[in-house]
C-alpha cells in the first residue's frame, strides 16, 4: 500500500511529489500521458506572476505571492531557466486608468513588493516598442518568466531521485474506499493508498466527483498562442500585459527564457478536455490584439502556434484541501493561472496537508538539488572542448536551429524520468523547438531514440500513444 | 588558429561547385565545412531524375549529380570536414566550427563562401490552425525518411503547397504504396515546375487544387484528417467551400527560406525579398571577401544554375584572395527590379569588376502571359524579350555584356521589369 | 485531324506542345524549343514512357537504402509493375552508381541500376 498517490504529473502534481519526498512516505505519481508536463503545464504563458491579480485574501493571492518569492531559489536548486524580467500592465486609455490604481492597491495588499505606476516617458524608456497609445503602466519588478517544461521536469526528476515512483500511460478510472485509504483503479491495474492527491488539471473535477457529492465543474478555457523566432525575442524585455478594457482582457506579449517572443493567449471556454486545437479566429485574435500594447510586433516571424487549456473553476480559486466527505482524498484543483507561479507553494501546501494526515518522519536522505541537462552554450571554449574530448557526442549538433548536441539528447533520454518521444526530447533540450520546427532534426532524433531505447523506428512517437512518426516501411503495402 | 585562403560553409551543390571553381582558378588552400555525414547536401535525398541537363547535357538523379562534383572535389584534393557545424562567422572572417573529433575550433579565412542552402517553411509560419498531432511533415523531411531511411511517413496523404519537393513527394509516396489524395495550393498558380505537375500529379491522377488551403487539422495523436477550403483573392478561406479529407499525413511544401542565421550574425546585409544576402556582380556581400551562392543567396529551381552561380562565386573568391582584382573605379550601377520583377541577383554591378558576360537572375511576382522582359539602361530600353508565360515558380535570367556596359560610363540604374504585350 | 496539347517534361522549361495527329500518325509537333521536345511529343502520344526512380534496402553499408533508377525510360503502363519488382530486394554494400540491381525489370528489357553510392 502506498502512503500517497498523486494523480497527475503536471507542475502541481510534480511540486507536491517533490515536497512530499522530503518525508519518509511511499509515494507514487500516476500520469495518463507518456511523460510529465503534458497538459496545462506545457502550454501556457510561462509567466511568474507578481501577484497583484488575484483577489485580496484569496488562496490564489497567497500562493501566488509565495510562489513568486520561492521561484528564484528553486530555479537555482533545480537548475531550470528563470529570469526575473519584470512585468508591465499597460493602460492605453486614460479612462481606464483607475483600473491601474486598483491593481496597484490590490497588489500592495497581496504583499507584492516593488510595485509602482510609471508614466509614459519612463515606460517608453523601458520598452521602446510600447504602443503609441500607452499612457501609463503598473510595473512589477518581481515578475518573471520561466521554462515551464523544465520547472515541471525538474520537480518531477527531483521527486523521483528522492524516492517517488512515477507510472506513465496510467489513467485513473475510479476509486474505492477501503480500510485505511483508497483503492485507485486505473486502466493499468489498481493501486492501494492511504492518501490520494488529485492534481489532475482539467480532469480534477471528474476525479473529485467520483468521491464527492459536492459537485465540482472545471471548464477547459482554451488559450491560443503564437511563438515568434528568436530574432524577435528582444522586441520587448518585460512581460507586457494589457489593462483590461471594456473590450476585454487583452493579449500579453512576453519574451521567453530562451529568447523567443510569445504572443497570446485568447480565452475561450470549451467542452473538450483535450481540445487543444488552435482556431483561425483564436490565432487572428492573438495576432491583432497584441498591437494594442506593443507596436510593430514582427508577426512574419511566427514559428509555431499552440493552444493550452486552463483548468478553470467558476469561483476562480485554487481548491486545495482534504475533502471532509472523503477523508484521505486531497484536492489540488482549479489550478489555473497563476498556477505555474504558485506551484512551489502549492507543493508545500499539499505536502503539509498530507503530513497532517500521515505524520511521516522526515527523509534524512532528501537531496534538494538537481542538475538539468547540461547546455554546452553556457561553457567557455576550453570547458566545452574538454567536454567534447570526454564525450564526443557534445561535439555533434543534431538540432541546428537551437544548436542542440547529441550529448544533450542522450542526457535527456538517460536521466531519471528520461525522454521517450520527440516531444519529450524537445521539452528537455529544445531540439526541434526552433525555426525549422524539427524539419531537419526529427529523423536524426528518431534514430537516437531508436538506438538508445532499442525501439524500432516505427515505434518512435511524437508524444506517446498512437502519435507514431513512421507508419511503415517502403513498399510494405504493395 | 588555423588559416585557409577560402573557407566554404556547406558541402552541398553550391559549396562543391564553388570549391571546384576556386581550385581551378588557382587557389589551393580551400576547406569545405559540411554539417552532414557526406558531401552533396540535399541532392543525396533527391533521388528523382531531371538534374544535370544544363551542366552535363544528360539527365541525372540528385545523387548522381552530386557524385560528379564530389568526385571532382576528391580528385582535386580539396580538403573537407564532415559532421562539422559552423557555429559562427565573424566580420573578420574567423569561422568557428565544431565536430566530435576537433571540438570547437577556429579558422582564419581570407575569403568565406556562404553556401548553407535553405530550409523549408514550417507549419507554424503558415499559421494553420488545428491540433498538433504526429503526421505533419515538411515535404523534405518526408523525403529523407522515405529515400534515406526506407520508412513510410504515412499511407493517406494530403499535400499543402505545390512546391517542387511536394510534387516530387506526391509521386514518390505513390510508388511506395501511399495514396495521395490531393495537392492544395494557396496561390492561383503552382509553385513548382510545370513538368513536375505533369509527371508527378497528372500521371497518377492526383488532383491539384489551386487557390485552396488547409483550414483545419484533425487528430490528437496522429493526423486523422484535414479540411481544405477555397481562398479568395486575398488568400482568405471562403466559408462554405470546406471539404474534409480523411488522411493520416499532411505534407507541407510551402516554400523555402535561405538559412542565413550565420550570415546575419556576421553582419551581412540581407534582402527582405529573397531573405538572402545582398550581393554585387561578384556575388560578394557587403563584407569584403564574403561571397554567397546557391539557395542561401536566393532559392533556385534548378541545381544546374546553383552550380553555375557557385562556380562564379568560387572564381571571384579566388581572384580576391590572389589579389587579382582590379581596384574598383567607382562606377556602381544599381539594379532596379520593378513592375512584376521582385528582385535581382546581383543587386549592384561594377562594370570594371564584372565578367565578360554576367547572368542576372530574378523572379516575377505573378503569372504574366505573352509579356516582355524588358531591361532599361537608365531610360533606354536595351532588352525587350518576348515570353509566352512567366511565373513565380520559375526563375528568369538576363545576360549583360561587359563590353556594352562599358559604353555607358554614366549609367546609374538598370531597370528590369515585365511589360505587357 | 486531332490536336493534342502537352507540356514537355524533357527539361525544366516545360514548353507547351501542340501535336497534330492524323489517326495514330503524328503529323506535326509545334511549341517545342528543342529536339527533345519533338521526341517527347511523338512518344507521349503513341507510347508514353518514363524513367522510374526508387530505392532498395542495403545491408552492411554506410546507408540503409540505395537509390535506383531504370537505366532508360520504360512504358508508363509498366511503372507500378516495375516498382513492385523492387519490393523486398536487399543488396549488399558496397553498391556503386551504375551497378545493376534488377535485370530486365518487369519484362521491359530495361535494367534497374543503382543511382547512388553506398560504401
Amino acid at each position: 500500500m502506498y502512503d500517497v498517490i498523486i494523480i497527475g504529473a503536471g507542475v502541481a502534481g510534480a511540486a507536491s511529489a517533490r515536497e512530499l519526498s522530503r518525508y519518509k512516505v511511499k509515494a507514487c505519481v500516476l500520469e495518463k500521458e507518456e511523460d510529465v508536463c503534458c497538459g496545462t503545464s506545457k502550454a501556457n504563458s510561462a509567466i511568474v506572476h507578481a501577484g497583484y491579480d488575484a483577489a485580496e485574501g484569496s488562496l490564489m493571492a497567497k500562493l501566488n505571492v509565495l510562489g513568486n518569492k520561492m521561484m528564484p531559489q528553486l530555479a537555482k536548486d533545480l537548475d531550470f531557466a528563470f529570469i526575473q524580467n519584470g512585468s508591465l500592465v499597460v493602460c492605453t486609455d486614460p479612462e481606464t486608468r483607475p483600473g491601474l490604481e486598483a491593481l496597484y492597491e490590490r497588489g500592495v495588499k497581496n504583499g507584492v513588493e516593488g510595485l509602482r505606476i510609471i508614466e509614459r516617458d519612463e515606460l517608453v524608456e523601458m520598452e521602446p516598442n510600447i504602443s503609441d497609445s500607452a499612457v501609463a503602466a503598473l510595473y512589477a519588478p518581481t515578475a518573471g518568466i520561466v521554462c515551464p517544461f523544465n520547472l515541471n521536469i525538474a520537480l518531477a526528476e527531483n521527486a523521483n531521485v528522492n524516492g517517488v515512483e512515477f507510472r506513465f500511460n496510467t489513467k485513473v478510472t475510479g476509486f474505492e474506499k477501503i480500510e485505511g485509504g483508497w483503492k485507485v483503479k486505473t486502466d493499468n491495474g489498481d493501486y492501494e493508498t492511504k492518501v490520494v492527491v488529485n492534481a489532475a488539471g482539467v480532469y480534477a473535477d471528474e476525479l473529485h466527483n467520483m468521491v464527492s457529492d459536492k459537485e465540482m465543474k472545471i471548464v477547459p478555457r482554451r488559450g491560443d498562442y503564437c511563438l515568434l523566432d528568436k530574432s524577435a525575442g528582444k522586441h520587448v524585455s518585460k512581460t507586457i500585459f494589457a489593462l483590461p478594457t471594456k473590450y476585454g482582457k487583452g493579449i500579453l506579449v512576453a519574451p521567453t527564457v530562451h529568447g523567443n517572443l510569445l504572443v497570446g493567449p485568447t480565452a475561450i471556454d470549451i467542452e473538450d478536455k483535450e481540445g487543444t486545437a488552435t482556431t483561425r479566429a483564436g490565432l487572428d485574435e492573438a495576432i491583432t490584439k497584441c498591437a494594442n500594447t506593443v507596436k510593430n510586433v514582427p508577426l512574419r516571424q511566427v514559428i509555431t502556434s499552440f493552444a493550452g487549456l486552463r483548468a478553470h473553476e467558476a469561483s476562480h480559486e485554487f481548491h486545495i484541501g482534504e475533502l471532509e466527505e472523503a477523508p484521505g482524498f486531497v484536492d489540488c484543483a482549479g489550478i489555473e493561472s497563476p498556477g505555474l507561479t504558485s506551484s512551489p507553494a502549492i507543493g508545500v501546501m499539499v505536502a503539509d496537508i498530507v503530513k497532517g494526515i500521515l505524520n511521516p518522519e522526515e527523509n534524512p536522505d532528501f537531496v534538494g538539488t538537481r542538475k538539468g541537462v547540461l547546455n554546452p552554450e553556457n561553457l567557455s571554449l576550453e570547458e566545452r572542448n574538454a567536454l567534447i574530448k570526454e564525450n564526443p557526442a557534445y561535439g555533434n549538433i543534431i538540432c541546428r536551429c537551437e544548436m542542440v548536441t547529441e550529448g544533450e539528447i542522450l542526457d535527456a533520454i538517460h536521466r531519471p524520468l528520461g525522454a521517450k518521444s520527440l516531444d519529450g526530447v524537445k521539452r528537455r533540450t529544445r531540439a526541434g523547438m526552433g525555426r525549422c520546427q524539427a524539419g531537419f532534426c526529427s529523423p536524426r532524433t528518431m534514430e537516437i531514440l531508436s538506438r538508445e531505447l532499442n525501439l524500432d523506428m516505427r515505434e518512435i512517437t511524437k508524444s506517446g500513444g498512437e502519435s507514431r512518426i513512421a507508419v511503415g516501411t517502403n513498399k510494405d503495402s504493395i | 588558429m588555423k588559416a585557409y585562403d577560402i573557407v566554404i560553409v556547406g558541402g552541398g551543390p553550391a559549396g562543391l561547385a564553388a570549391a571546384v571553381s576556386a581550385k581551378n582558378s588557382g587557389v589551393d588552400s580551400i576547406l569545405i565545412l559540411e554539417r552532414d555525414k557526406e558531401l552533396g547536401g540535399i541532392l543525396n535525398q533527391c533521388i528523382h531524375n531531371g538534374f544535370g541537363l544544363h551542366t552535363f547535357k544528360e539527365e541525372l538523379t540528385g545523387p548522381e549529380y552530386a557524385a560528379r562534383f564530389i568526385a571532382q572535389v576528391k580528385e582535386l584534393g580539396i580538403e573537407y570536414k564532415l559532421h562539422t557545424m559552423v557555429m559562427d562567422i565573424s566580420h573578420e572572417k574567423v569561422v568557428t566550427a565544431m565536430n566530435r573529433e576537433d571540438g570547437m575550433f577556429q579558422i582564419q579565412a581570407k575569403a568565406v563562401i556562404l553556401a548553407m542552402g535553405c530550409r523549408e517553411r514550417a507549419r507554424g509560419a503558415l499559421n494553420i490552425p488545428g491540433y498538433r498531432p504526429a503526421g505533419i511533415f515538411s515535404a523534405g523531411t518526408a523525403q529523407r525518411l522515405v529515400n534515406r531511411e526506407g520508412y513510410l511517413p504515412g499511407r493517406e496523404v494530403v499535400i499543402l503547397g505545390s512546391g517542387d519537393i511536394g510534387l516530387i513527394m506526391a509521386r514518390r509516396m505513390t510508388f511506395e504504396g501511399a495514396k495521395v489524395k490531393v495537392v492544395a495550393e494557396l496561390m492561383p498558380y503552382s509553385g513548382g515546375l510545370k513538368r513536375n505537375i505533369v509527371q508527378c500529379l497528372d500521371d497518377y491522377g492526383i488532383p491539384l487544387k489551386l487557390s485552396h488551403t488547409v483550414v483545419d487539422i484533425r487528430g490528437k495523436e496522429r493526423v486523422t484528417g484535414v479540411t481544405i477550403a477555397q481562398v479568395d483573392s486575398k488568400g482568405k478561406p471562403i466559408p462554405g467551400t470546406e471539404e474534409d479529407y480523411d488522411c493520416d499525413t499532411l505534407l507541407l511544401s510551402c516554400g523555402l527560406i535561405p538559412e542565413n542565421e550565420l550570415s546575419r550574425e556576421a553582419g551581412v546585409e540581407m534582402s527582405p525579398v529573397t531573405s538572402g544576402p545582398i550581393v554585387n556582380e561578384s556575388l560578394e556581400t557587403n563584407i569584403e571577401g564574403v561571397f554567397a551562392c546557391g539557395n542561401v543567396l536566393h532559392v533556385h529551381d534548378l541545381v544546374d544554375f546553383v552550380s553555375e552561380e557557385a562556380g562564379a562565386a568560387g572564381k571571384n573568391a579566388a581572384a580576391y584572395v590572389k589579389g587579382e582584382r582590379k581596384e574598383a573605379a567607382g562606377q556602381v550601377i544599381k539594379m532596379n527590379p520593378i513592375e512584376g520583377v521582385r528582385y535581382t541577383v546581383p543587386s549592384t554591378i561594377r562594370p570594371d569588376q564584372m565578367e565578360d558576360k554576367l547572368t542576372v537572375r530574378f523572379r516575377v511576382g505573378g503569372v504574366y502571359k505573352n509579356c516582355y522582359i524588358s531591361v532599361y539602361f537608365d531610360d533606354e530600353r536595351v532588352i525587350h524579350r518576348k515570353r509566352p508565360v512567366v511565373a513565380p515558380g520559375e526563375m528568369e535570367e538576363i545576360k549583360l555584356e561587359k563590353a556594352k556596359l562599358l559604353t555607358y560610363p554614366d549609367l546609374k540604374t538598370i531597370t528590369v521589369k515585365i511589360e505587357e504585350a | 485531324m486531332d490536336k493534342r496539347e502537352l507540356i514537355c517534361i524533357g527539361c525544366p522549361l516545360g514548353c507547351p506542345l501542340t501535336v497534330t495527329m492524323e489517326g495514330a500518325e503524328v503529323v506535326k509537333v509545334e511549341g517545342n524549343t528543342c529536339k527533345r521536345g519533338d521526341d517527347y511529343a511523338r512518344k507521349e502520344v503513341t507510347n508514353p514512357t518514363r524513367i522510374v526512380t526508387s530505392t532498395v534496402m542495403v545491408e552492411g553499408g554506410s546507408d540503409v537504402t540505395v537509390a535506383v533508377k531504370t537505366r532508360n525510360d520504360i512504358p508508363k503502363s509498366k511503372i507500378f509493375e516495375c516498382v513492385k519488382a523492387l519490393k523486398g530486394i536487399t543488396v549488399k554494400a558496397p553498391v556503386h552508381i551504375g551497378d545493376v540491381i534488377v535485370e530486365n525489370v518487369a519484362g521491359t528489357g530495361v535494367d534497374i541500376i543503382a543511382s547512388s553510392n553506398v560504401e
